[in-house]
């Protein structure tokens, strides 16, 4: 199944990837080429096959729900592009 | 003594014990290497100091008499692992400037066993590549060149870096990951031990995630019993990481007896693919009679879904991705784009995502985001998973009829031109993990030997994959490769 521009532009905003308008043809047709190449798995007989969801047979191990860290507000924000009095700054969000 | 930096990780940790060198000594030869190893690219950032600080310590220990395996061992670490106060960026410009507050479970538990960190090392973009040119830090370069030509070779990728340097000297083992084949590949491509442990058998915990289902960390040595002593070093159990098995670690080391009398080796027939070079196809026969003649019993296998295994990979990875690099918003750590009078938080979102991933990430994530869209992820992503259960289903069929491991090439071709892929079509770029991408779909153990050279010069590996938690006896069988097989070339020095 090809890609077409409209397409290419809605997975882009799914990505939260900004791609100009000019560059749209482009990617449509490389997101193509890969889902071409996927279509193979259509001649796969999938009847009755369960999806994989955990690759090794064991159940998750559960740990008791308890608070075990915190405190450590600084560290948290360390890294932040902008982080004001406390929190991480972004630019505003509602009028 | 000099040349430190070409002992064996096995071999410096018996001259440490028996007090011949100094750690400080082995990470002052390993800075050296490191330090004139520029043209390489191998090493994003080197810590000098933190070496010798680290070196000291682990003499202390060391004298004390009761120092672990890993005491004094210089390595080079993946810039995708979570290193606490040194900078990781996973090779991505989305990271700049990012300095972890937390040590991975992975470096954490080298530390505590008193290793040495060389350095952080060069990779593909967030693991996502198999030639390291989608990194910031520009590709590492592979220490091995063709007899005819003195062009850059490609290290492989992603852990390229951590292949180039392991490679060179440039440490003394490295540690990598591996998702589709990123420490199987490059292994191959430079002559040195790579091991995708069974999934489970390692923490994620602190490493950059790309696929979180197919993710595994591992080492990537010079030879195999190397490959043990690091291998126990990480291994077990985390409470943060819940996917990580609580399994006892074994000694692997002391699996390793190079008897595999009576093991029973597959020869999986979809594994001869067009194409592939005759050499290659030499290397797999000989490999396969080296098995037999130590006393393996050789059988042809099948493993009907093999084709399917890179579209599925192309489909999950992408996917899995797409949902965990959805972190990368500009807002809590690395790069964030400057904004234009009236935009806002949504343009900040995605105008830092296109400026701070490269090409090949921006594309992944995109499919990603579009294979699970509703509409399509019934068709696609659902998909993709069911294949993946027949992939394992193939796998757990011939281990049931008592087969050991089966032998297979490492990859489609030996070490390929810095700059050759870009020309070709990016499905060219993702064939290179066709006969690794299986084991990680599968969840199986599998490791990298090299066994050869091809008529440049340019050294070609094998693979061994063995079953889920069996890694003792694959390093065993993997051993015995490797004496059989004798490969003791190095790349001629020439940076």
């Amino acid at each position: 199944m090809s890609i077409d521009k409209d397409t290419a532009r809605r997975a882009a905003h799914l990505a939260r990837i900004e791609v100009a308008e000019e560059e749209l043809d482009h990617l449509a047709q490389e997101l193509s080429g890969i889902l071409d190449f996927m279509e193979q798995l259509n001649e796969v007989d999938i009847e009755g096959v369960e999806p994989m969801t955990s690759v090794t047979a064991m159940r998750l191990k559960r740990r008791e729900d308890v608070v075990t860290d915190g405190n450590i507000q600084a560290k948290i924000l360390s890294n932040a592009p902008d982080a004001r009095e406390g929190f991480f700054a972004v630019p505003k969000v509602m009028e | 003594m000099s040349d430190l930096n070409n002992l064996t990780l096995a071999d410096a940790r018996d001259k440490l014990r028996n007090k011949e060198i100094s750690a400080v000594e082995l990470a002052g030869a390993c800075n050296a290497a490191a330090a004139a190893s520029d043209p390489l690219n191998a090493y994003c950032l080197k810590t000098p100091d933190l070496a010798l600080e680290q070196a000291a310590t682990a003499d202390i220990r060391l004298a004390a008499g009761d120092a672990p395996d890993m005491c004094g061992i210089p390595l080079g670490i993946k810039d995708l692992f979570c290193t606490e106060g040194v900078k990781t960026q996973a090779a991505s410009k989305i990271l700049t400037g990012f300095v972890p507050e937390y040590e991975s479970t992975v470096t954490a538990k080298l530390w505590d066993a008193g290793a040495v960190m060389v350095g952080k090392l060069n990779m593909d973009e967030f693991a996502m590549g198999s030639s390291n040119e989608t990194s910031i830090y520009s590709a590492a370069v592979n220490p091995w060149r063709s007899k005819d030509s003195n062009a850059p070779l490609s290290p492989g990728g992603s852990s390229g870096g951590s292949a180039a340097a392991v490679s060179a000297d440039l440490c003394l083992a490295a540690t990598g990951t591996d998702t589709g084949g990123s420490i199987r590949q490059p292994a191959a491509f430079t002559g040195i031990v790579g091991l995708k442990p069974t999934y489970g058998r390692i923490s994620r915990w602190g490493t950059v995630a790309f696929a979180s289902s197919l993710d595994q960390a591992g080492p990537m040595t010079k030879t195999v019993r190397d490959a043990a002593i690091f291998l126990r070093c990480i291994s077990g159990h985390d409470a943060k990481d819940s996917t990580s098995a609580d399994f006892p670690v074994p000694d692997f080391e002391a699996a390793i007896t190079g008897d595999i009398k009576g093991k029973k080796i597959g020869i999986p027939k979809e594994y001869r693919q067009d194409g592939t070079p005759a050499e290659i196809e030499k290397l797999w026969h000989t490999g396969t009679e080296m098995l037999r003649d130590a006393g393996a019993e050789i059988v042809d296998v099948s493993l009907p879904h093999t084709k399917y295994a890179l579209p599925a990979y192309y489909v999950l990875a992408p996917a899995e991705a797409s949902s965990n690099l959805a972190r990368y918003d500009g807002v809590r750590y690395g790069h964030r784009a400057k904004l234009q009078a009236g935009e806002g938080i949504n343009e900040m979102y995605s105008r830092t995502r296109a400026e701070g991933f490269g090409p090949e990430v921006r594309k992944r994530l995109m499919v990603g985001a579009y294979v699970l869209s509703a509409g399509f992820y019934d068709a696609y992503y659902r998909r993709a998973q069911r294949v993946r259960t027949l992939i394992k289903q193939d796998f757990d069929k011939v281990y049931a009829t008592g087969v050991d491991a089966l032998l297979t090439p490492a990859t489609p071709s030996a070490a390929f031109g810095l700059g050759d892929m870009a020309k070709a079509d990016p499905i060219q770029m993702y064939l290179n993990d066709v006969f690794t991408v299986t084991v990680n779909l599968a969840g199986l153990p599998a490791i990298s030997v090299p066994t050869g050279l091809d008529a440049q010069g340019l050294p070609l590996g094998l693979q061994l994959i063995g079953k889920p938690w069996e890694e003792g006896d694959l390093l065993n069988t993997a051993y015995t490769l490797e004496r059989a097989a004798g490969f003791v070339s190095k790349a001629q020095k020439w940076w």
